[in-house]
């Protein structure tokens, strides 16, 4: 099962092979990972998306290396979670009309159009970008550039009505 | 003073600030700035016959004394073989920082001369690790670097030098004010966990206090007695805890697990409650993991978050030093008792009573056979009153020194727990007399791990460090030969050390020592009286021994502690399942 967390460190030399290094060591898959700015220009945001069945380890694990300042699960639900690819199909004359409506529905933006292909981006929640891949698998993905996952909290507002969350 | 200095007088200047009064190395290229300075400091350097002798003297004085040792190396092959050391005081939590040359900074990823990337090498062999880029940073690294090393849990940390950093000029301020606001490691454990600690403790009927390296860390012993004592506590000091409680005390159980004491390792098996302070649930503790232990409840108090719960859930987990937390758990109990004894359990107490009647540990050693170790170890004990530092190699005369030596203080066992490191006796026994010279240091080696790092006795004698070694001369690596015995149908690959054994006299005398042997169980006593009266000169002392002794009591590595086995007779079924752990 995938997890998604969100690791505030110090931005520090190395510190993103220090992450890595300890992942490596202890046995933890990383399924996918994000690393940039925060805020605060002293720290660094890793967004880490890991597959196990129970993160209490990784996360102990990730708050013993001394430039861990936070480490955050987001439980499914509680975050907002984004991805980023850009995805070359196949796309001969015959073709083309039928994949454009398909990218129209998911507004993925064409940014490159060659003589067979077509290449889109597409930005937004990873459901959305894997069913978009699964729907345009068929024609043939030439070439596909995918980042991983960032993630933000929700912030939790229930202006005085209790239950009612917003999202961001 | 000019404040203007060489970023090697800056880490000199850092290092007598710190206190540091002996360092451990061996000098190269990369390095050889910082051994300019040395020379005019009040600290002093021994120079060590390998880098790998350097760091476990480092350990073996961190060990002796509770204070930070410090290694230091070259670029490349010296830092490589710091690596090892640095693993095992990781493994068992000792304060060591390990200064490196490196090559310049302009150099570096450009396979320079003795070139290696020092910092990623060490980086999973190390609690914190340091590239110092600017030599205007020394101040603040040094002070952080001994700040993580000996707090918290303690560990190892690197500092790695490019000789450019090293010949720069800086100014000399002191360290600014330490600012890892990542870095906050508990000390006190929360108020109402204690407390809930306390009630379950009172409920129990069952208990033992399972204890580990932690509390020797922390300097917790005597809160440990009193803590035990208070709450009528047994106490299972695991192989790392070995002198946190005294063994003469009628409270004590001595070792657990895989060559533990049956009552140790069986007392745990029954318990209902284990009230566990700075120990890990190692492997070589719980055997089988799903077998241990299995009616007990658990408290778990460690100052590393991470270990609780890493390998069995945790019931109570109290997050601290020990030392602190024993001292709140004693309070606590105090309040709740009122002046009243602590609940009565006569019964435990007489369980535990018969196990140690019907499974002591034991040994017979016939007057016209073969030495064996544990009669050495013996009467070592007995000539010394018990009042020596104790140092190990890996191996069978471990297991036997751990067994057989009653320890009465801590700081008074060193050996290498977590990552079994052979050839760690001799530099930690030399780490350890130069730390502590007043006291008699007795190395019990093995004579594999003697033949790995023996050229430190060269050191010693050179430097004047008078640290003893028994060298248990049985003609094997023998541990492994017992697990041959045990699980490979007695085909002993690679495990004798007879095709060639060195005369260990003369190589003693070739170092600058003195050399001496016990062939019969005769020469032991003259041999340990003869090596006891020497004190301006360390002692090799050749005790030749049963080639074939089994370290017995003994778990089956992954095997249920609820099947100890005490001798040959009981033996699983060479057919039955084979172990797969690795010695
Ligand atoms: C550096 C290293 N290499 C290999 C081993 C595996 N090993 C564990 S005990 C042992 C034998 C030790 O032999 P010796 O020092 O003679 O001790 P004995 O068991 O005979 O008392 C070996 C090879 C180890 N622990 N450390
Ligand atoms: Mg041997």
């Amino acid at each position: 099962m995938n997890h998604v967390i969100n690791v505030q460190v110090e931005n520090k030399p190395g510190v993103l092979a220090r992450v890595a290094s300890m992942f490596a060591g202890r046995g933890f898959n990383i399924h996918s990972l994000a690393v940039g700015p925060t805020a605060d220009p002293a720290m660094s945001r890793m967004t880490v998306v890991v597959d196990g069945p129970e993160m209490e380890q990784v996360i102990k694990q990730l708050y013993k290396l001394v430039h861990t300042v936070k480490v955050t699960e987001l439980t499914p639900g509680q975050g907002i979670e984004r991805e980023i690819m850009m995805v070359r199909v196949n796309a001969e004359a015959d073709k083309r009309a039928e994949i454009l409506e398909a990218a129209a529905i998911f507004k993925a933006k064409t940014v490159d159009v060659g003589l067979a292909t077509l290449t889109f981006e597409l930005a937004g929640d990873p459901g959305a970008l894997a069913d978009f891949l699964e729907l345009m698998r068929p024609y043939g993905i030439v070439d596909l550039a995918k980042s991983g996952r960032v993630a933000i909290s929700r912030d939790i507002k229930t202006n005085g009505k209790k239950g009612r969350l917003r999202s961001a | 003073m000019s404040n203007t200095m060489t970023g090697a007088q800056a880490l000199i200047h850092a290092l007598e600030s710190q206190g540091v009064d002996i360092v451990f190395g061996v000098p190269g290229g990369a390095i050889l700035p910082a051994y300019d300075p040395l020379l005019d400091s009040p600290i002093r350097h021994v120079l060590a016959r390998h880098e790998q002798g350097a760091g476990h003297m480092a350990s073996g004085y961190a060990h002796a004394t509770g204070r930070v040792g410090v290694m230091v190396a070259t670029s490349g092959p010296g830092a490589t073989n710091l690596i090892t050391p640095l693993q095992d005081c990781y493994m068992d939590s000792i304060p060591v920082v390990a200064i490196t040359g490196q090559v310049a900074t302009h150099s570096i990823g450009n396979d320079a001369f003795q070139e290696a990337h020092t910092w990623g090498i060490s980086m999973p062999a190390t609690k914190h690790n340091y590239l110092v880029t600017d030599a205007a940073d020394i101040p603040e690294v040094v002070n952080e670097a001994f700040h993580l090393a000996s707090t918290g849990r303690p560990g190892p940390v690197l500092i790695d030098l490019p000789k450019d950093v090293l010949a720069a000029t800086m100014n000399w301020h002191d360290p600014k004010e330490i600012k890892l606001p990542g870095y906050r490691p508990s000390v006190k454990g929360h108020p109402l966990q204690v407390k809930a600690a306390i009630d379950m403790i009172l409920e129990s009927e069952q208990p033992v206090l399972y204890t580990g390296g932690g509390v020797i860390r922390a300097g917790g012993a005597a809160e440990l007695r009193a803590f035990a004592e208070l709450a009528d506590l047994p106490v299972v000091t695991t192989l790392m805890a070995r002198g946190a409680m005294p063994d003469s005390h009628p409270l004590c159980l001595g070792m657990s697990g895989m060559h533990g004491s049956y009552t140790a390792t069986t007392a745990i098996q029954r318990s209902d409650l284990l009230v566990t302070i700075g120990a890990r649930f190692d492997d070589r503790v719980t055997g089988e993991v799903k077998s241990f232990a299995p009616d007990a409840k658990i408290i778990h108090v460690d100052v590393d978050p991470a270990e609780i719960g890493k390998v069995r859930k945790a019931d109570v987990p109290i997050v601290g030093d020990a030392k602190a937390i024993l001292g709140q758990l004693i309070e606590v109990m105090e309040k709740k008792l009122g002046g009243k004894r602590s609940p009565e359990r006569t019964d435990w107490h007489e369980q535990i009573a018969e196990w140690q009647r019907d499974y002591p540990l034991k040994f017979d050693q016939d007057p016209e056979g073969p030495i064996q170790q544990q009669y050495v170890i013996s009467e070592l004990h007995r000539l010394t009153g018990g009042d020596a530092i104790v140092v190990a190699g890996v191996g069978q005369h471990q297991m036997w020194a751990s067994q057989f030596w009653g320890f009465e203080r801590p700081n008074t066992w060193i050996n290498s727990g977590g990552l079994g490191t052979m050839g760690y006796a001799v530099p930690a026994a030399v780490g350890a007399k130069a730390g502590k010279p007043d006291e008699v240091v007795f190395a019990i080696d093995g004579d594999g791990c003697f033949q790995m790092t023996m050229q430190e006795l060269i050191t010693a004698s050179v430097e004047g460090i008078p640290a003893k070694i028994a060298v248990m001369n049985n003609g094997s690596l023998g541990m492994v030969k017992q697990w041959q015995k045990l699980f490979y149908h007695e085909r002993f690959s690679a495990t004798d050390l007879t095709n060639h054994t060195p005369d260990y006299v003369k190589l003693a005398e070739a170092m600058g020592c003195v050399g001496i042997r016990a062939e019969r169980p005769a020469d032991v006593v003259p041999a340990l009286e003869k090596a006891l009266a020497i004190n301006d000169k360390p002692v090799v002392v050749d005790f030749v021994c049963d080639p074939d002794a089994m370290v017995f009591p003994m778990v089956v590595a992954g095997g249920s502690n609820d099947d100890v086995i005490m001798s040959m007779t009981d033996l699983p079924d060479p057919a039955g399942p084979q172990p797969e752990d690795v010695i």
